[in-house]
């Protein structure tokens, strides 16, 4: 049986933990009448460093000694790079290469 | 401008988010469910907590009935990289009124790079759309755990590699990053203190760090003009 009460506090913890994380920087430097001026430099070039850290997020399992080398991960992302110079339409881009990376996963295994 | 066109334009740019949220989200559904716990608490959750990968995390915390002190520290850990977003966006939220609150707390990895990614056309309200783009994420993932907690054992469909979809996003969103030559050098200090930090500490625990290190790197390329200013 589950135990509701615990399970409710293991809920609201999470969530709390969640949204301090999410508001912090605005605690600190939101209310503040001028912004330092660090912080504008940092809303237009830290996004596309956090951008590429987040695809090493996704990819960070990845095991190039063994099981499938990698393999399905680096055509599928090499696929994204391609299509997306390319076309430019992010739907087409998303759609194709998940759908060629589901292939590849499916039917290895 | 009509309200509904603003919301259209916010519907199109979510589409790429949509059936990976989706699906996902009813990956946790139908986990939630094996653990003995009916849909309302995958509602409840993906509701109030909505984060992707630590809900697939607290499956294991509320069927093992973890610890509290325990759950706060995993929280931290697995969800430690959302404190970055914010220093980007603080610009941004400082004139969204009444869902200022609502816009911090439905700040995920997605909605972070959507909002990031999207060029408002002129004539187009620019809070509104924000606000409809992070809303719409938030419909996609709890209709995403519904489905999943409601009828998660009917579908049959072999969803093994959908995950993708948001890697894809990523890795686009770095292609259309990297045309401004401007966003070259920081996306670079990205990769290059990811690559040190996976490599130092593994794929567990690289991300905080790696983060953190890219800040030092642009506060760094400031001081020292580096990067050109233009802000």
């Amino acid at each position: 049986m589950i135990n509701v009460g615990h399970s409710l506090l293991i809920i609201a913890v999470v969530a709390i933990c969640t949204i301090l994380l999410r508001a912090t920087p605005f605690l600190i430097f939101g209310s503040r009448k001028k912004i330092p001026p660090f912080i504008g430099y940092l809303g237009k070039f830290l996004p596309p460093a956090i951008m590429m850290t987040l695809v090493f997020y996704c990819l960070r399992n990845i095991e190039f000694l063994k099981g499938s080398f990698g393999i399905p991960e680096i055509i599928a992302s090499a696929l994204v790079i391609i299509l997306h110079s390319w076309k430019k339409n992010i739907l087409l881009t998303v759609a194709a290469s998940t759908i060629c990376y589901m292939i590849m996963v499916q039917c290895r295994y | 401008m009509k309200n509904t066109t603003n919301f259209y334009f916010a519907f199109h740019q979510t589409i790429p988010v949509m059936l990976g949220y989706i699906f996902l989200g009813t990956a946790f559904g139908l986990l939630l469910n094996d653990a003995g716990y009916h849909f309302l608490w995958a509602l409840l959750i993906s509701i109030v907590v909505y984060a992707g990968s630590m809900q697939f995390v607290m499956v294991t915390l509320l069927a093992g009935g973890a610890g509290l002190i325990y759950t706060a520290l995993m929280t931290l850990f697995v969800n430690g990289r959302h404190i970055f977003y914010g220093l980007s966006l603080v610009e941004k939220f400082r004139h969204m009124g009444k869902s200022y609150p609502y816009m911090i707390f439905s700040l995920t990895d997605e909605t972070y790079s959507l909002l990031c990614r999207t060029k408002i056309p002129n004539g187009f309200n620019e809070k509104k759309i924000m606000l409809y783009i992070s809303f719409l994420h938030h419909s996609y993932w709890v209709l995403g755990s519904l489905l999943g907690g409601l009828a998660g054992q009917m579908i049959n469909f072999n969803t093994k590699g959908i995950e993708f979809s948001m890697t894809a996003l990523f890795i686009a969103i770095v292609v259309e990053q990297w045309k401004e030559k401007s966003n070259r050098l920081p996306a670079c200090a990205g990769a290059v203190s990811s690559l040190i930090f996976l490599l130092a500490l593994g794929p567990d625990r690289f991300i905080m760090p790696a983060l953190l290190l890219s800040v030092c790197a642009i506060l760094f390329m400031k001081k020292y003009r580096i990067l050109s200013e233009g802000v």
